[in-house]
Order: structure tokens, then sequence, then C-alpha cells
């Protein structure tokens, strides 16, 4: 009788605590632009989310909506996460800022995180990666490994981040090889795989033997693989499939340590609307595998450059620098200020074409 | 053997019922499809179809139903029209970009400027732009007889190019960083599509639904050229006979068709979306096809359907967030219904007969 009623009182217990814990848990939402399953972009937003539930276990809920078109639909579906008692809401694409700007209006206790914009509110913060770090080190080993001199680069749309990348690898490129010319393609797409492999392959016919991408499909690195003796580079995950040719090396985006580290600061109460843009020291871009169809001594060179990306003591924009019209820009020693470099619309002296507006 | 035999003369009631009849075999068919990946197939179809009706959250669903709703009766309407004469404007999505490149482009040269006068000329200016896009196929079909469901097609694509250029180039932000997109035309008060009555969801894109449903009840049962349109329709050779025109009546369905289209994209850039971005067009102008089918080309039923399609959209929305279903599963879910209304409709039209195969 007496063991009965304490089994009932412990199972009660127990009973209340996990219904207790229920209400602690801390509810994450993701708005993705895309399916998880693209294998870029969105994809590795979603390992981010896989390892928030990972790292926190039962203190948390995770919960998602993919391939949200941006614009009023947006709106509505984040407008949902919100009011379904989300505490913490990442948006994960540029064409989400306005919405997310008009929701955080709306729930003053929920908290936002926008991805790759650049409005805020004190409950709206935003993140993004220093990609143009990862692209120095690339543009580094296709100045080396290209024996054309042409490297081809599919370019998604004239936006600054994508300039951005451009300029990053003309330079490096340049550097380590005066001859080296550059031919863009924009594809106006983040993710279309036959478009992105017409570009790819026009870029090879026009005699490119490395193709940098911007794009978010393997694609192009089939058609390098088609094409042979071309070299690629994976974009946004690591493309690892295929390795060790064409892929010789890819960026990768980690948003997996940001995303614990948002949680836990809205755990603790302590978070606070902030501008991240990281890079490759604190982890939020990674740099894949070198692989063996690179020399070693390229490849100690291409480490090398991102040990000192990482300890910041190397800015990959720095002087002397100057525009496509030939004006100055950065003087010797000096480097480019985060301001300049998010509104970036202009190409470095060497490259040729003109943005297209 | 299984052959289908038409029918002389399709039942009355069914032809009202088989819509109804469509919807619930897509209910059961996606409770089938949803429990097969492993969710409770009841709590989806209901938090599809009664959540965002009468559920905890309604009173912020119940206005995003006419907010999905309007733009989809507004064009279906129109389309329904020309589907009614046989001319067919597959392109309507291609006149809700340009309606909206037009109208916000008003907007915008005016801007910042505050005015009552600007608004009423962005409505015009986006009908306008819907409309000569849409005067596009209507004149080369009657000029050289190119098919029309073609070219409007075609010139979705156009459209397309057209709304990434402007967000890229000529209506890109100058406050935007270099980002594409236009200014945020909810920020500008003289151009603000807003909500009439806070919290309703009644923009006037939704007033202008509304009045369209009325005008082509009137005029598909009141005016001749209502009467002209079905006629052309139903017995092309006997409409030539009673005095049509065809190429008026191509020019009007088509014209107002995309005159439709336009308005639905202006009143969305200028209301819900509030910027020309080059995501901006999300299929609206495709899925009114449905909608103008689904309603049978009536003005009631096409109001009815779009409601019930901005229902499919927002619950299916939410059974992806609460229930995690994939996306797939949802566009899944809003093919069968298009796909059971055919064959329902096949089933009204034609009935099977089985006949022996013929011995040699």
């Amino acid at each position: 009788m007496t063991l009965t009623k304490l089994l009932a009182t412990a199972t009660l217990a127990l009973g209340l605590a996990t219904s207790a814990m229920a209400q602690d848990k801390t509810k994450v939402g993701f708005i993705y632009v895309g399916p998880i399953g693209d294998g870029g972009w969105t994809y590795e937003h979603d390992k981010g989310r896989l390892a928030v539930e990972a790292h926190f276990g039962d203190k948390v809920e995770t919960v998602y909506q993919e391939s949200v078109p941006e614009g009023a639909d947006a709106e509505r579906a984040i407008t949902q996460m919100a009011l379904q008692g989300a505490d913490l809401i990442f948006t994960t694409s540029f064409g989400y800022m306005e919405p997310t700007l008009a929701v955080a209006g709306k729930f003053g206790n929920v908290k936002f995180e926008h991805a790759t914009g650049f409005k805020t509110a004190p409950n709206l913060s935003t993140y993004s990666a220093r990609f143009y770090e990862g692209r120095a080190v690339q543009g580094h080993i296709a100045g080396k490994m290209t024996k054309s001199n042409i490297i081809g680069y599919i370019a998604s749309f004239p936006i600054p981040e994508v300039i951005r990348g451009i300029n990053s690898a003309y330079i490096h490129a340049r550097k380590v090889n005066p001859d080296v010319e550059f031919k863009i393609i924009w594809a106006y797409t983040w993710f279309d795989p036959a478009k992105e492999a017409d570009a790819a392959t026009a870029l090879i016919e026009q005699g490119a033997d490395v193709i940098l991408q911007h794009t978010d499909s393997t694609a192009p690195q089939a058609a390098a693989e088609k094409a042979g003796n071309v070299i690629t580079f994976g974009q946004a995950s690591d493309m690892g499939e295929y390795a060790p040719m064409p892929r010789v090396s890819s960026i990768i985006d980690n948003w997996a340590p940001y995303y614990i580290a948002r949680t836990q600061a809205v755990m603790d109460g302590t978070w606070e609307s902030v501008q991240t843009w990281d890079g490759i020291g604190p982890g939020m871009v990674g740099i894949g595998e070198i692989s063996s169809a690179v020399p070693e001594d390229i490849k100690a060179e291409a480490l090398a450059l991102k040990a000192a990306l990482a300890d910041g003591s190397y800015h990959p924009f720095t002087g002397p620098l100057k525009k496509q019209d030939g004006s100055d820009w950065l003087a010797e020693g000096e480097a480019a200020d985060d301001g300049t470099l998010l509104g970036m619309n202009f190409y470095v002296e060497g490259i040729t074409g003109d943005i297209p507006n | 053997m299984l052959r289908l035999e038409k029918r002389p003369q399709p039942s009355q009631v069914w032809t009202y019922l088989t819509p109804l009849l469509a919807v619930v075999i897509t209910m059961i068919m996606g409770a089938a499809l949803f429990a097969a990946l492993g969710k409770d197939p009841v709590a989806a179809i209901t938090t599809i179809f009664w959540e965002p009706l009468f559920g905890e959250f309604a009173f912020y669903y119940r206005p995003q139903l006419l907010i999905k709703g309007a733009p989809l009766v507004l064009i279906a309407i129109g389309l329904s029209l020309g589907f009614r004469a046989g001319i067919w404007n597959i392109g309507a999505e291609g006149q809700y970009i340009i309606g909206a490149l037009t109208g916000a482009g008003v907007g915008l040269a005016f801007y910042p400027m505050e005015s009552w006068v600007i608004f009423p000329l962005m409505v015009l200016a986006g009908a306008f732009g819907g409309w000569i896009w849409a005067m596009i196929p209507a004149v080369l079909k009657l000029r050289f007889g190119t098919n029309e469901i073609l070219v409007s097609l075609m010139l979705v694509y156009v459209a397309e190019k057209l709304l990434a250029a402007m967000a890229l180039g000529l209506m890109k932000n100058p406050e935007g960083m270099g980002f594409p997109g236009s200014r945020n035309l909810r920020q500008y008060d003289s151009a603000h599509n807003a909500e009439l009555i806070t919290g309703s969801g009644m923009h006037w894109g939704v007033v202008a639904a509304m009045i369209a449903v009325i005008f082509a009840y009137i005029l598909l049962n009141r005016h001749i050229l209502g009467y002209h349109i079905r006629l052309t329709g139903q017995a092309p050779r006997a409409a030539r006979f009673a005095g049509v025109r065809p190429a008026r009546l191509v020019l009007f369905c088509l014209g107002t068709s995309g005159a439709l289209a336009g308005l639905a994209g202006m009143f969305e850039v200028a209301g819900p979306a509030g910027q020309v971005s080059i995501d901006f067009n999300v299929g609206y102008g495709f899925t009114a096809i449905i909608v103008a089918f689904l309603g049978r080309l009536h003005p009631v039923g096409i109001l009815l359907a779009g409601l019930l399609m901005a229902l499919t959209y927002i619950g299916g929305e939410l059974a992806q967030s609460n229930l995690g279903l994939p996306a797939a599963a949802i566009q899944l879910f809003q093919g069968m219904l298009l796909f059971f209304l055919l064959a329902v409709d096949v089933l009204t039209n034609y009935r099977i007969r089985l006949s022996r195969p013929e011995v040699a």
C-alpha cells in the first residue's frame, strides 16, 4: 500500500517535472529559402539547426519551414512561428530583411536574427560570414594551378557580397600569377543546376581551366568533371563527393557555433541585438580539405594564408589597391573598412568587363 | 476493355457537386499521403483546413486568407472571361509582374512627395501595365495568327528578366547599400496599399477583387458582351452568324485579364510585398488558372475557389512548421486538387463503358 502510494507520488513528481521542463524548452525557428536537401546554402543552415538540437537536447525545440518565397509569404511564415511561441527565429536569406523587420516590430518579446542583411532593431540582429576570406584562399590556389591563365567565375547576382568575392579571388590569383585573367558569367540565380552547368561549360569552352562558383548546386562540378583537367571549388558546403578532382577545396558555411551561442544567449537572458560578421577565425567560414590534386607546396602556402586570415594578421583587402577605373582605393598597407566592403559595387583594377546594372 | 462514352446531357447537379467531391477525395488521398510520410493524417488535415479558420490564432490567419486570396480571385476572374470564349491567356504571371513594375514605378517616381493622387495614379498605371503586356499576344494573334498560349507564356519569362533588371538597376533603392530591391513602399504613406481597417486584412486589392466578381457576374449574365463570350466558347460558328466579331473579343478578353492581373500585381507590390525584388512573383498568375477552373469559370465559384486555395496555402504552411511536413508534400497535395477535379470532370461528361474486345 505504502509502496504504491510512494510510486504514485514519484510518478506524479516526475510528471510535474517533465511538464515544467517542457515549459522551459526554448523554441528556435528557422526560415529557409530553399529545400533542406539543396546540398548548399539551406542544407548548411539546417545542419546548424540540427547542431543546436544535438547540443541542447531536451532543453530546446526547433521548428523550420523550407522553400519560403522571399516577400509577402515570408512575413506570414515568420509571424506564424512567432505566434506558435518561438523564442528565437533565424531568417536565413537576404530577401527576408523587410519581412523580418516588420514582424520584429510586432513581437517585442521574440528575438530575431536575419542572415546577410543590414537592418537591425532592438530585437533583431544580423549575421553574416566573411566569405571573401575563403575566396582569398581559393584565388591563391586558382592562380597557382591554372595553366591557361583563364579562370572562370560563375556569379549569381551583382550584389556587394558577390562582387567582394570576385575581387578577393582576383587580387589573390593576380598576386601569384600576374598573367591571370577572369571570365565572369552572371547566372542570376542562387540555385539552378541547368543554368549553372551551362555557365560552367561556356567558361570551359572559353579556355578556363579553373571554375569558381558563387551558386549553390554541384552542377558546375559535374560539368568540370566531364571536361577533365578543370578544377573547381565547393561552394557553401564541402561538395566532397567531387574530390580529389575536379573539386580541390571548398568554402564551407558553418553556422552551428553561431546558432548554438545565440540560443544559449536567449536561455541565459543575455541576448542583445548585434551585427555579427565572422570569418575564418571564429569558424563561421571553413576551408574544405585541400585535395591531393594540389601540389604540396601550394597547399602549404594556402594553409599559411588561411592561418594568417584566421589570426587577423592579414586582411584580404590590403593596399596598395586601385579600382577598375584606375582611381586609388587603398594606400600602401591600408586595410579596407567594413562599410566599404559591405556596400562594394566596383571591381578592382585588372578585372575586365562591367558589373551588370 | 474500358472506354469513355460522352454523356448526351451531363447532370446539372453533378456539375456543381464535382468541385466539392474533388476536395473530399483530395482530403482522403492527402491523408493517405501524410500517413505514408509518418505523420498523423487527421492532425495534418485539420491543421490545413481547420486551424487557419477556427484555431487558436485564427484572428491572424483569417485576414491572411483575404490577402492571399485577393490576387488569385482578381486574376482568375479576368482569365475566366477568356477561357469561356476559348481565348487562352496563360501568361497572367507576366502581366502581374509588369503591373507591379508600372504601378511601383509611378509610386517611386514621386518619392518622397506626399499626395493623395499618387495611389490612384499607381492603380491606373498597374492596370495599364498588365493591359499592354496582354496586348502583345492579342495583337500578334490578330495580325499574324500566332498562338496566344505560347506568346503569353513566353512573355512571362521576359517579364521576369525585366523584373530582375529593375530590382538590380533602375528601381534599386539608392539607400539599399547596393543590394537589389526597391524602396519599401509600405514605408511611403502615399503609395502604401495599407489595410483599410487594421487587422482585417482588407486592402484595396481585396475590394477590387470583390468589385471584379460583381462586374463579371453582371457582364456574363446581363450583358450582350457576356452573351457573346459564352456563345463563342460554346459554338464559335454560331457566334459568327450571330454577329460576334472575334477580333474584338480577343482584344477584350486578353485586355481585361491583363489589366486585372496588372492590378493584382500593383496591389501586391504596394501592400503585402512592399517592394520590387527579384523574387517578387510567386506564381499567382499560374495558380489563378487552377482557381478559375476549380470555380467552374463562374464568378462566385472563383471567389470560393480562391479562398479555398488560399486556405490550402496558409494551412499548408502551418502544417509545415507545426508538423514538420516537407514543402513538397504540400505542393503535391495542392496538385492533387486539380488532378481530382479534372478526373471527376471526365466522369461528369463521360461514362465508362465496358466493351468486350472484338473476336477475330
